[in-house]
C-alpha cells in the first residue's frame, strides 16, 4: 500500500545572502561563538590568576628577591619574612604522607585489581573513593580530636622502635608534622589506590599468565610483571597525591602545631605554606605583609603546577583517568 | 566517458552460472536513460580524506523515482560517494571533494547543508534512533524544521510510520521508547524517521547489514513500495540484494565506478571484466 | 616444587595487600561512624534555626552558616555550572586539536590548583579593591573551583555520546548546534546532571578559599556585600576554639556536612550506574 505522495519542502534560493542569513538561524556560528568564549574563559582565568599573584607580591619579591624562599624567619614586627619554614614543613609533611602512603595506597591497589573479585573489588573501591569527598576540615576535626589524642597515646610505642633517629627526638605534644603527615597520608591514599588499581587492571592478562605459565607464584607475577608494567601510571598517582598533599589546608593546620620553625624532629610543630597564609592572611595588615603570604601563594602555585604536570604525562600515557 | 553502454548482444559462457547465482526475479529490463528523468547527477568527482584519495573521477546519474544500487567490494568507496550526495562528509575535518554534484539541477555545494539534507535524507548502517519516544522520534525532523504546525504532528507521525510499513507493529506504543523495539524495528523507525521530513531522495547505506534475513525482506518490500514517493540510491555488500530491489546498479572498484547500467545488464551482461569478476565471485 | 620460603613470602605479602585494604576501607567506615556517634547523636533543631550565641555562651546553632553556604554555592554555581558546561560543550563538539590541547591542559592544571591559591585570587579580584570580605568574593572563588571540574565531565559525558546519534540528527537537517541541543545534551543528560552534583558536593566543603573572602559573620548577611558565615568555616572556627559547646558544635556541622556531601555522592553513584556508566 503505497502512500499518498508527499508534498515536498521548497528548496531554498542559493543566493549568497540568503545562504548567509540560513547559516546565522541555523545557530551554529552563534553557538560556537558562545561556547569558544566559555573555553576561552578558562585560558584567561588561568592568565589572571598568574599575573594577580604575580603583581600583588611585588614588593617582597622586590625587597628579598630569592632570599624570601631561603630565609628562616618570619616576622611581620619586624617586616622580616622568609619562606623555609613552611617550605621545610610542606614538603616533609607530604613526604611522610607519600612514604606511609605509598605501600598502603599500591598494596590496596594490588589487593583490589588482583585478588578481589570484581564485585567486591567494585564495591569496596566505591568506599574509599568516597574517601576523597570528604572535606578537609572534617579531617581535620578528627585530627585534633582522635588522631592526635591516638598519637600522644602511641608515643612510647614509637619512640621504642624509631626514637633513636633524631626524626622522633624531642618531647611531643601532640600537634606535630608527624601527626600532619599521618592526616595527608589518610587524605592522598584514595587518589594512590583508585589509579593505581585501573592502572594494574589495565595491565593484560597475557602478561601475568606468562609469569604464571614459568611457576611464579602469585605474589611474584604481582611484584616482578605486573607492577613493573603499571609503573607509569602508578608513578602518576603519586605524583599526583603529592600535588594534592601540597595544598592541603585545613587538616594540616589544625594538626601541625604552626609554629614558623625548622625542627629537625617530626614530632615537634611545624608549619606548611598552605595553613600559614589560612592562619595570617585575613588579618595581614600591613601591605608587606600580605605581599609575602601572596608570594608564597605564589611559590605554592609553581610547586603544584610543576607535580600536576608531571603527574599528566605519566597517568595520561596509561589510562584515561585524569587529576580531580 | 560515460559508463553506460548499450548491452552487450552477446551471451557470455558464465549466464548460465549468473543465472544460478540470481535465480530470483531480476527488475525488468530498461532502456537507461530514455524517458528517465535525472535527479542527481554527479560529474568527474573527486573525494580525498587528507592525502588518501578515495575517489576518482566518478560520474553517473541517479535517475528520478528509481531505486539505484551501489555495489563492490570492501573500501571500494561506495559508501563514501554515498555520503558525498547529502555531504554528510562534512563531519569529517581533512575530507575534500572536488567536482560536482547537481540536484534537479542545482549545485548541492552552494545550497545551505540542512535544506539539502532535508531534500537528501539517509539511513544508516546501523540503527540510530534517539534516546526518545517513537512518537519523538519521528516527529524530531518535521519539528526542528518547524514545518508541521502542533496538531499537524501526530498525522505526520502516522503517515510516516505508514509509509516504513511500521504502524501496525508500534501504533499502540507511540510513547514508548525507541529502543524497546526489534532491531529491524529500530531501522524501519529510523526510515520512517528520515521519511518524515518527506525528502525528494533516500540514501540508504547497507541498511540490511546488522539485521535477520526477515527483517531484510521486510526492508527490500519498503524499498518497492516507497520508489513511487522517492528515489531511492542503496548501498549494498550484498549482491542478490541489489538484483532484487534495483533498476540501476552502479560497481564501485578501489574507489572508480567501473560500470553503471541496467541491474539486469550489470548482473546478466557486464561489459567490463572486473565487473564480471565480482558478479561471479572471482574475488570480494 | 616450589619451595617454603617462596610459599610463605607469597602468602605473607598477599594478606598484607587485604590489610592495606582493610586500613583504607575501614578508615572510612571510622570517620562516618565517629562523626555520626560524636556529631549525629547530638544534633538537635537548634543547630538547623539558630543563630550562634555570643562567644563563649552555650547554646544556639548555625542557621546562618548554612544560608551562608546555600548562598555561596547558589552563586557558585550561576558562575562555574554555564561557563564550564559550555566550555565543555566546545571541546566536546567545535574542538580542533591544538587550541582543545591547550585548554584540556589548562583546565587540568587550573584544577590542581590548590582551593587556598584560588581563595587569593579571588580576595584580589574582589576584596583588595572593595575594601570588604563579602558573600559575592566567595562565590567568586568557589565558582572558579567549579569550572575547570565542570568543563571535564561534561566533555566526557558529551563525548560518549555515540557518533552515530549525531549524524542521525544531521542527516535529518539538523545543524550542528540543533543537533547538540536537541539530541546530544538530552542523550547525556544523566552524567551530566550527577556531573553538577558531584561538582556542587565537591566545593560545599571548602573551608579554605573562603577564610579571607567570605571571611564569616555571627549573624545574618543580606545580600551579597557583607560576610558570610559558611558551614565549613564554622566548623573550624569552633574546633580550633577553647569552649566544650562550641566544639560539640563543630562535631554536629561536621556531621551535616559530611552527609550532604555523601549523599550527592551516592546518589550520583547510582543514577550513573542506573545508565550504565560509571563516573569518573
Amino acid at each position: 500500500m503505497s502512500a499518498t505522495a508527499p508534498t515536498a519542502f521548497e528548496a531554498r534560493p542559493s543566493g549568497r545572502a540568503s545562504a548567509f542569513w540560513q547559516r546565522l538561524r541555523s545557530g551554529d556560528d552563534i553557538a560556537y561563538v558562545i561556547t569558544l568564549t566559555c573555553a576561552l574563559t578558562i585560558l584567561a582565568l588561568a592568565a589572571l590568576l598568574v599575573f594577580e599573584l604575580y603583581t600583588n607580591s611585588t614588593l617582597p619579591r622586590e625587597k628579598f628577591g630569592w632570599s624570601f624562599l631561603t630565609g628562616t624567619t618570619w616576622d611581620p614586627v619586624v617586616g622580616q619574612f622568609g619562606a623555609l619554614p613552611f617550605i621545610y614543613g610542606t614538603v616533609v609533611t607530604s613526604a611522610l604522607a607519600l612514604l606511609i602512603g605509598i605501600p598502603l595506597g599500591v598494596g590496596a591497589a594490588i589487593f583490589l585489581a588482583e585478588l578481589a573479585p570484581t564485585k567486591v573489588s567494585n564495591g569496596l573501591t566505591f568506599l574509599i573513593e568516597l574517601l576523597a569527598a570528604v572535606p578537609s576540615v572534617i579531617f581535620g576535626l578528627l585530627g585534633i580530636f582522635v588522631l592526635v589524642p591516638a598519637l600522644v597515646a602511641l608515643e612510647p610505642a614509637i619512640r621504642a622502635v624509631l626514637g633513636w633517629t633524631p626524626l622522633f627526638s624531642g618531647p611531643f605534644y601532640g600537634v606535630s608534622m608527624f601527626s600532619a603527615g599521618v592526616v595527608l597520608t589518610v587524605m592522598i591514599i584514595p587518589f594512590i589506590i583508585s589509579i593505581s588499581r585501573e592502572v594494574i587492571l589495565a595491565v593484560p592478562t597475557e602478561q601475568r599468565e606468562g609469569a604464571l605459565a614459568l611457576g611464579a607464584t602469585k605474589w611474584e607475577t604481582t611484584w616482578n610483571v605486573v607492577l613493573p608494567f603499571a609503573k607509569k601510571g602508578i608513578m602518576g598517582s603519586i605524583f599526583l597525591a603529592l600535588a594534592r598533599s601540597l595544598g592541603e589546608t585545613m587538616a594540616v593546620t589544625m594538626v601541625i602545631g604552626n609554629e614558623p620553625k625548622i625542627h629537625e624532629s617530626l614530632f615537634a610543630p611545624g608549619y606548611s605554606i598552605a595553613a600559614v597564609i589560612a592562619n595570617n592572611f585575613a588579618e595581614a595588615s600591613d601591605a608587606l605583609e600580605k605581599g609575602a603570604l601572596i608570594e608564597l601563594g605564589l611559590v605554592l602555585f609553581g610547586l603544584t603546577i610543576l607535580i600536576n604536570g608531571l603527574a599528566r604525562v605519566l597517568v595520561l600515557s596509561t589510562t584515561k583517568k585524569g587529576a580531580r | 566517458m560515460s559508463p553506460m553502454q548499450a548491452p552487450s548482444p552477446q551471451p557470455t559462457s558464465d549466464i548460465k552460472m549468473r543465472e544460478q547465482i540470481f535465480p530470483m526475479q531480476m527488475a525488468e529490463e530498461k532502456k537507461p536513460a530514455a524517458g528517465e528523468q535525472s535527479k542527481i547527477s554527479a560529474t568527474n568527482l573527486n573525494f580525498h580524506y587528507g592525502s588518501f584519495k578515495a575517489l576518482h573521477e566518478i560520474s553517473m546519474q541517479v535517475y528520478e523515482k528509481r531505486v539505484t544500487a551501489f555495489i563492490g567490494p570492501s573500501g571500494c568507496g561506495k559508501s563514501t560517494f554515498l555520503r558525498t550526495l547529502n555531504r554528510m562528509y562534512e563531519t569529517i575535518r581533512t575530507a575534500r571533494v572536488e567536482g560536482e554534484i547537481l540536484l534537479d539541477g542545482e549545485d548541492i555545494f552552494k545550497l545551505e547543508v540542512s535544506a539539502l539534507r532535508r531534500r537528501v535524507g539517509m539511513v544508516f548502517q546501523r540503527p540510530n534512533p534517539f534516546p526518545k519516544s517513537i512518537f519523538d522520534n519521528i516527529a524530531y525532523g518535521p519539528r526542528i524544521n518547524g514545518s508541521v504546525g502542533g496538531s499537524g504532528i501526530k498525522d505526520h507521525v502516522e503517515q510516516s510510520l505508514r509509509r516504513a510499513a511500521l504502524w501496525d507493529e508500534v501504533k499502540d506504543k507511540l510513547h514508548e521508547s525507541a529502543y524497546g523495539l526489534s532491531g529491524g524495528q529500530q531501522q524501519r523507525l529510523c526510515i520512517a524517521r528520515a521519511l518524515a521530513v518527506n525528502p525528494e531522495v533516500l540514501l540508504l547505506d547497507e541498511p540490511c547489514s546488522a539485521l535477520d534475513p526477515i527483517a531484510t525482506a521486510k526492508i527490500e518490500d519498503l524499498i518497492f513500495q516507497l520508489k513511487d514517493s522517492c528515489t531511492i540510491v542503496i548501498v549494498t555488500h550484498n549482491m542478490q540484494q541489489a538484483a532484487r530491489v534495483a533498476d540501476y546498479t552502479g560497481f564501485f572498484l578501489m574507489g572508480r565506478l567501473i560500470e553503471f547500467d541496467n541491474t539486469t545488464v550489470i548482473f546478466k551482461n557486464p561489459a567490463k571484466k572486473e565487473t564480471e569478476d565480482y558478479i561471479t565471485g572471482r574475488f570480494g | 616444587m616450589l619451595s617454603l620460603r617462596r610459599k610463605t613470602v607469597n602468602a605473607v605479602m598477599l594478606s598484607l595487600t587485604g590489610v592495606c585494604t582493610f586500613l583504607a576501607v575501614g578508615t572510612l567506615l571510622f570517620v562516618l561512624g565517629y562523626l555520626f556517634f560524636h556529631g549525629g547523636t547530638s544534633l538537635t533543631l537548634d543547630f538547623f534555626t539558630k543563630l550562634p550565641t555570643p562567644v563563649g555562651e552555650p547554646g544556639g546553632g548555625m542557621a546562618n552558616a548554612l544560608l551562608g553556604s546555600a548562598k555561596l554555592l547558589l552563586l557558585a554555581s550561576c558562575i562555574g555550572i554555564p561557563i564550564g558546561f559550555l566550555g565543555g560543550v566546545y571541546l566536546a563538539e567545535f574542538g580542533g586539536s591544538s587550541f582543545s590541547f591547550v585548554v584540556r591542559y589548562t583546565t587540568d592544571l587550573l584544577n590542581g590548583v590548590p582551593s587556598i591559591v584560588i581563595g587569593i585570587f579571588a580576595y584580589t579580584l574582589i576584596v583588595l579593591p572593595q575594601g570588604h570580605f563579602s558573600t559575592l568574593s566567595g562565590g567568586l572563588a568557589l565558582g572558579v573551583m567549579m569550572i575547570p571540574i565542570a568543563i571535564r565531565s561534561s566533555e566526557d559525558f558529551l563525548k560518549a555520546v555515540p557518533v552515530s546519534m549525531r549524524e542521525g540528527a544531521m542527516a535529518l537537517g539538523a545543524s550542528k548546534a540543533k543537533t547538540i541541543f536537541t539530541v546530544v545534551i538530552p542523550a547525556a543528560k544523566a552524567g551530566l546532571i550527577t556531573g553538577i552534583m558531584l561538582n556542587i558536593a565537591r566545593v560545599a566543603g571548602e573551608t579554605a578559599p573562603l577564610i579571607f573572602t567570605a571571611f564569616g559573620n555571627r549573624y545574618w548577611s543580606p545580600g551579597w556585600e557583607q560576610p558570610t558565615a559558611a558551614l565549613p568555616v564554622m566548623i573550624y572556627t569552633y574546633a580550633i576554639s577553647p569552649y566544650a559547646d562550641w566544639k560539640q558544635q563543630a562535631w554536629s556541622a561536621g556531621f551535616v556536612l559530611l552527609m550532604l556531601v555523601l549523599v550527592i555522592n551516592v546518589s550520583a553513584r547510582m543514577i550513573l550506574s542506573k545508565r550504565g556508566h560509571v563516573a569518573r
